[in-house]
């Protein structure tokens, strides 16, 4: 008796710290490991909040400011996301076109990469001009910035078909739009769902330069309300917003990622 | 030798330059003429110009000079009535091997509209195909969680499902093991004796070409042409014990020594 009391203790002991699973602990740890961190650098280095605010003094300003912090975020949550829903749409659109044909891909690339490499921040002015402050141009933003991943990631999957696979379907006199239909779309999606992590994440980008500069919402214009009124802790609690945000959508791309395209990573871990 | 009246394909004095005017002559003087359910083999050096001529007659590339006739008719557009299966197989890794095997017939124009209603069909006689090959139960599998020895089959199977009348195969078996090669050595042979399709193979194997062909072309180094027409004179069904016996051999030697030249002479 006392003998199976002990052994169950020990087996129960003895595999505690082995059957936590540390690499799905370690993300929440870490995270804790810097709030903490961080609180101490302040503590050390007594630095005033207007500066720089401990975690402590950041999660106080989450609570009482909540509502306008839950509004402003769900408003930066929406624009993020109709942007980026625009720019899956036209990224997918404008993706398939490009990869359609060479002379097209050749034509329209160097313009791509052009337009690319204006910072969208600058074009923040001229969609006011265009739309007013507000909604309008922080979606727009968003859906200028993050669509370029997307359409290159699908026009390459389009232009890598390789050639013998094209010319065995071709050989039984298969259409381009047989071919685009059988192989280049399938094979374009596994990069067009790894690109929507990118876009995701610039899409939060574009929406809060826009929303900082030309809204009166959001929390883009919440921070710098905020900042203006050297309300330190405010940008802060804005701050961890977008980063949950950031986080929790990129996980949700991630996700969607593994879901809808599994025989591209089966695949390779195969060979 | 009647079928030479009418071959299913006849390649007439073919030129075919890669890349314009000063592109690679890949062929030059180019004839040679198949039967219908003939097996033929082309051999010759590296880069003699073997899978160019495949192209030209599953009508993938139209040739500069001279003429392709396949069925009758000039070559100025893809074939349909044929199949092809590659070196390395070109299996699509989101599809299952059973719909992998199915695709062609979602492109062939005379099957693509009776797919749909037709599938039961069409799927029996895949499994069919599968069996064959000796892959049965393995339709469900995807193409990554064969071997290649395996994918290698079902690229077969596809290159069967519609029922072509030609199959052209280039260096099928390149990349297989000894044993798995001679395995699927007897599958093409059977294939062959049961359905008379008319097969066109590309091989650096001459043994392979020994065993399988009724005639074998030996080619020039590029720009290629045919060198010597070989015809096989061993009785069929042959078994694989044929490759042990002394006319098979001098045979593969005299092809062998044949080869050699042409790649001197170039
Ligand atoms: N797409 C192409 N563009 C330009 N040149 C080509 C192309 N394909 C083949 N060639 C050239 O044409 C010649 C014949 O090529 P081909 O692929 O027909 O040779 P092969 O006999 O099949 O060779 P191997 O036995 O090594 O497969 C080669 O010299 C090659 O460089
Ligand atoms: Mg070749």
């Amino acid at each position: 008796m006392s003998i199976a009391a002990e052994n169950t203790a020990a087996t129960q002991a003895k595999p505690l710290a082995a059957r936590i699973n540390w690499v799905t602990l370690a993300p929440w740890l870490y995270t804790i490991g810097l709030f903490v961190l961080w609180e101490l650098l302040v503590i050390a280095l007594e630095m005033p909040p207007t500066i720089l605010p401990a975690p402590s003094r950041v999660f106080q300003a989450i609570l009482q400011y909540w509502s306008p912090i839950w509004k402003n975020s769900l408003q930066t949550l929406y624009t993020t996301t109709l942007g980026f829903a625009i720019a899956v749409v036209a990224g997918l659109g404008i993706g398939l076109f490009i990869g359609w044909s060479k002379t097209i891909y050749a034509g329209l690339y160097p313009l791509m990469i052009g337009f690319n490499a204006i910072p969208k921040v600058a074009l923040v002015p001229i969609l006011v001009i265009w739309f007013g402050i507000g909604t309008i141009p922080a979606v727009l933003t968003a859906f200028l910035i993050s669509f370029f991943p997307i359409v290159v990631n699908v026009a390459t999957g389009l232009a890598t078909i390789e050639p013998e696979t094209e010319d065995v379907l071709r050989a039984l006199g298969a259409r381009k739009m047989d071919i685009m239909l059988k192989v280049g779309i399938p094979r374009s999606m596994p990069y067009f769902f790894g690109s929507l992590k990118i876009a995701i994440t610039l899409a939060f980008v574009g929406s809060v330069v826009s929303e900082t500069v030309a809204s009166n919402y959001g929390l883009g214009n919440m921070m710098s309300s905020a900042q203006s009124q050297f309300n330190v802790p405010l940008v802060f609690a804005g701050l961890l917003m977008l980063a949950v945000e950031g986080i929790a959508m990129y996980a949700l791309m991630a996700w969607i990622e593994k879901r809808m395209t599994g025989w591209a990573h089966r695949s390779t871990m195969a060979q | 030798m009647a079928h030479l009246v009418s071959p299913l394909v006849s390649i007439e004095n073919v030129d075919m330059r890669y890349g314009g005017a000063n592109g690679t002559l890949a062929v030059s003087g180019l004839s040679m003429k198949v039967g219908k359910g003939e097996f033929a083999a082309v051999v010759g050096p590296s880069g003699c110009g073997k899978s160019t001529l495949m192209k030209l007659v599953t009508g993938l590339h139209i040739p500069q000079g001279g003429g392709v006739i396949v069925a009758g008719k000039q070559v100025t557009e893809p074939v349909s009535i044929v199949g092809m299966a590659f070196q390395n197989p070109t299996m699509l890794p989101w599809r299952t091997t059973l719909d992998n095997i199915l695709l062609p017939l979602e492109i062939v124009e005379r099957h693509r509209h009776r797919l749909r209603r037709h599938k039961a069909e069409y799927v029996e006689k895949a499994e069919r195909l599968l069996e064959t090959v000796g892959l049965k139960g393995f339709g469900s599998k995807f193409p990554w969680q064969l071997s290649g020895g395996m994918q290698q089959r079902a690229n077969l199977c596809r290159a069967l499902i519609h029922e072509p009348e030609l199959l052209m195969l280039d260096e099928p078996f390149g990349a297989l093991d000894a044993f798995t090669r001679e395995e699927l050595w007897c599958v093409i042979r059977d294939l062959q004796a049961a359905q008379g399709v008319t097969i066109v193979l590309v091989t650096h194997d001459l043994r392979e070409a020994t065993f399988l062909a009724d005639r074998i072309f030996v080619m020039s180094a590029r720009p290629g042409r045919v060198l010597k027409e070989h015809v096989v004179p061993f009785a069929r069904p042959r078994e694989l014990d044929l490759m042990y016996e002394k006319g098979f051999n001098d045979m593969v030697h005299e092809l062998h020594g044949e080869i050699a030249q042409a790649r001197v002479a170039a």
